[in-house]
């Protein structure tokens, strides 16, 4: 049994047992790190790379990395906003992002990371790739148009539903998520009631028929941007928050 | 070597999209035809196939940013067919009725009052500088006001009921996915006293206008035609629900009350190679006789009453003016829409006034069926809408027939009319120009929906030898 530690997240210090990740720790104490494939009720994966922190001066994902005692890590800086403002534009930029003609606008994480980051405008070229939908499960659709390869939908599948219906096809950027099964969700032994359906941060899984039942107002980011819900655990932090992108990022939402 | 001149009108203006007029003069000067193009395509019927059925009212609505409710609810209204919902519950009907309302009140408000009254105001041939609506504001300061606030106040009407001012989410199949609040309703409510005098004098203003000029209404783009338009099934007007009716000249029935899902058996769309528009007509008069009008005044041509007071009595005025036959006169458009305006802001007054508008029953449910038919009055004509869907639930196939669509042969004889009696054996001039604008402007066409195409309408005028050889151009921006 190891004694608890101290280490410093943008001059913060924070407490963390040992083999608590950098990212679990800034959870525990009130401090927010970007990111979109971390997920609480799933081992971390380390594929997005948005919680990307500098830990002693160099980059490492705050999700995979452990806490060390004494060191020191950049969490909130112009040059990290910069990174990750760079890679969910990329994201954007990969997939076919149609926003507003999608149910998941207001409750989708990368667009509400998009809004707290401030990304107004896309900057690099869209790839307009092809992409699959499969509507052949009675239940469920799987838009491949959305899907940020952030591997919940497959580690949700295989950690917490014991099924392995979710896995990865191809290299590079013909990488796509394949079911278990020669081509459709229909022939798999996926449930509506998995998790693996509800646990995708976009609208790439979705479940049939919801649709845009839930009004305009009442969607999980209409009320606070991403983020806050962390934050706002530790009122002294949310207070030092307070002139840092959350607020741009409240002023854009209302006038998307 | 022949002196046939062509003279092309591009980009129109002070209208909604993108479209061009070119007008053919043989060797006298004497105008020989003239046509409305327009010349952008957006393809929405082709790109939603295999999106999902629930998708279809969010994502059709984005053709347009004038009435994208329209096709918000037309998509919404086929959509409960596909769900198998004949009925909905009685908050769902009226909180969408109000969005309906809410959306007609500021679509014709920024049409009369920012597009049109520059015309109506200055004159046709007025300076071209202050003939636009910084002019208005400078010259009628208050009217301006009016048009501005009345616009907001539709905005505001839909944002209470679609979540947002411009393409909101509150139509799902089978329903609707809010209702009012006691606060948005008592805020909407305060306000309704001067909208609605606003909307008559706004009804005033176009009568007077109308009659005052009426010699040379009935000279300007004036032509007998064909109208068709929902109505109640007792023959009310109604703008959100009904059946099909079409009349002649003469106001007889030419398609007698036809339930609006079955549109594809009396309406036929005909493809001509110079327009991305196409022109629909009556399948049993065929593409000659069948064509007609859509619009504020096909409605009023159509039904036999209006259910509220105020625009009833407007309308009994509107009939007698126009001989109690159905309307000929292209300019006679602002006055049957400044009087279907009146009756928007009475209907959301009664609807206002209506405890189910708060109601918490939103959505009903009903077996799937594979292929349904929405059709709603919006504010430019009747607009339809018709899916065919997969047993995965995703889209197969799609046709849209919007309300400018049907406007479009009424548009071309109202821009050959203007140009044979006005440009004729005479120097061309903007002024004379702008008299082929005015007919468009009369029908608040949409090129943007019609096409389904982006953009605003800015107009080009060129002049071309038989050769096609362009002998001069003038261009100008919305």
């Amino acid at each position: 049994m190891s004694e608890s530690f101290t280490f410093y997240i943008d001059g913060v210090p924070v407490e963390a047992a040992p083999g608590m990740t950098i990212l679990d720790a800034a959870q525990a104490a009130g401090i927010w790190i970007p990111r979109l494939c971390w997920h609480e009720e799933l081992e971390p994966f380390g594929g997005c790379r948005v919680c990307t922190v500098k830990m002693n001066g160099r980059s490492c994902a705050a999700c995979t990395q452990p806490a060390e005692p004494e060191s020191v890590v950049e969490n909130d800086s112009v040059a990290l906003r910069e990174w990750r403002k760079a890679l969910v534009e990329l994201l954007f930029a990969e997939g076919n992002h149609f926003c507003m003609a999608c149910e998941k606008s207001g409750s989708c994480e990368l667009q509400a990371l998009a809004y707290r980051l401030g990304i107004a405008a896309p900057r690099f070229e869209h790839r307009w790739q092809a992409r699959e939908v499969d509507a052949s499960h009675a239940d469920v659709l799987i838009d491949r148009n959305r899907c940020i390869l952030c591997a919940r939908c497959v580690r949700a599948s295989r950690d917490l539903d014991g099924k392995n219906v979710f896995g990865f096809t191809g290299r590079g950027p013909e990488r796509r998520v394949a079911v278990n099964s020669d081509a459709r969700l229909r022939d798999t032994d996926l449930d509506v009631s998995d998790r693996a359906v509800d646990i995708c941060p976009v609208g790439a899984i979705i479940r049939k028929g919801v649709g845009f039942t839930v009004p305009i107002g009442a969607r999980r980011y209409d009320g606070a941007p991403i983020g806050s819900d962390v934050e706002s655990a530790n009122d002294e932090l949310e207070s030092a928050n307070e002139h840092t992108e959350g607020g741009a990022a409240a002023t854009v939402r209302q006038e998307e | 070597m022949s002196t046939t001149r062509r003279v092309v009108i591009e980009p129109l203006t002070r209208v909604e999209g993108h479209g061009k007029v070119t007008i053919r003069l043989d060797s006298a000067g004497e105008v020989e035809s003239a046509r409305l193009h327009v010349v952008e395509f957006r393809g929405f019927e082709r790109f939603i196939q295999g999106r999902p059925y629930w998708e279809m009212p969010v994502a059709v609505q984005r053709l347009c940013g004038i009435c994208p409710v329209s096709h918000h609810l037309a998509a919404a209204k086929a959509m409960d067919g596909i769900v198998g919902v004949d009925e909905l519950t009685p908050t769902a009907e009226k909180v969408r009725r109000l969005m309906h309302y809410g959306q007609i009140f500021q679509s014709h408000a920024l049409h009369f009052f920012h597009l049109s009254s520059p015309d109506l105001l200055f004159g046709f041939d007025s300076d071209p500088a202050t003939r636009n609506v910084i002019g208005v504001a400078g010259a009628f300061p208050e009217l301006a006001r009016q048009g501005i606030l009345m616009r907001k106040y539709g905005q505001e009407v839909i944002q209470a009921t679609a979540g947002k001012k411009v393409h909101g989410t509150g139509a799902i199949p089978g329903g609707v996915n809010r209702s009012l609040t006691s606060a948005e309703r008592v805020e909407l409510a305060a306000d309704i006293p001067r909208q609605k005098r606003w909307a008559a004098e706004a009804v005033a203003i176009a009568r007077d206008y109308t009659l005052e000029n009426l010699a040379f209404a009935t000279e300007f783009a004036a032509f007998p035609s064909n109208h068709l338009g929902l109505v109640r099934p007792d023959g009310t007007f109604d703008l959100y629900d009904g059946v099909l009716r079409a009349v002649d000249e003469s106001g007889e029935k030419i398609l007698n009350d036809v339930e609006a899902g079955r549109y594809a058996d009396v309406l036929v769309e005909e493809v001509r190679p110079w327009s991305y528009m196409k022109f629909p007509f009556l399948r049993e008069l065929g593409p000659h006789k069948g064509w007609y009008r859509v619009g504020p005044l096909a409605r009023l041509a159509v039904c036999e009453r209006i259910a509220t007071p105020e625009a009833e009595a407007a309308r009994v005025q509107f009939d007698e003016a126009m001989g109690g036959r159905p309307g000929t006169m292209s300019l006679a458009y602002h006055w049957a829409r400044m009087i279907e305006t009146l009756s928007a802001i009475e209907e959301i007054e009664q609807l206002l006034d209506d405890p189910d508008i708060e109601g918490d029953d939103l959505v009903r449910k009903g077996e799937r069926r594979p292929e349904s038919v929405g059709v709603i009055e919006a504010p430019r004509g009747t607009l339809f809408h018709h899916y065919v869907v997969a047993d995965d639930d995703t889209v197969m196939r799609a046709n849209l027939i919007v309300s400018t669509t049907s406007n479009n042969e009424p548009m071309n004889r109202a821009v050959e009319s203007v140009a044979k009696k006005f440009l004729t054996g005479t120097e061309i001039t903007e002024g004379l120009l702008n008299h082929v604008e005015v007919a468009i402007r009369a029908y608040d066409p949409c090129l943007s929906c019609a096409t389904h195409a982006l953009g605003k309408m800015p107009l080009v005028i060129e002049i071309q030898d038989a050769g096609g050889r362009t002998l001069a151009e003038g261009k100008r921006n919305s």
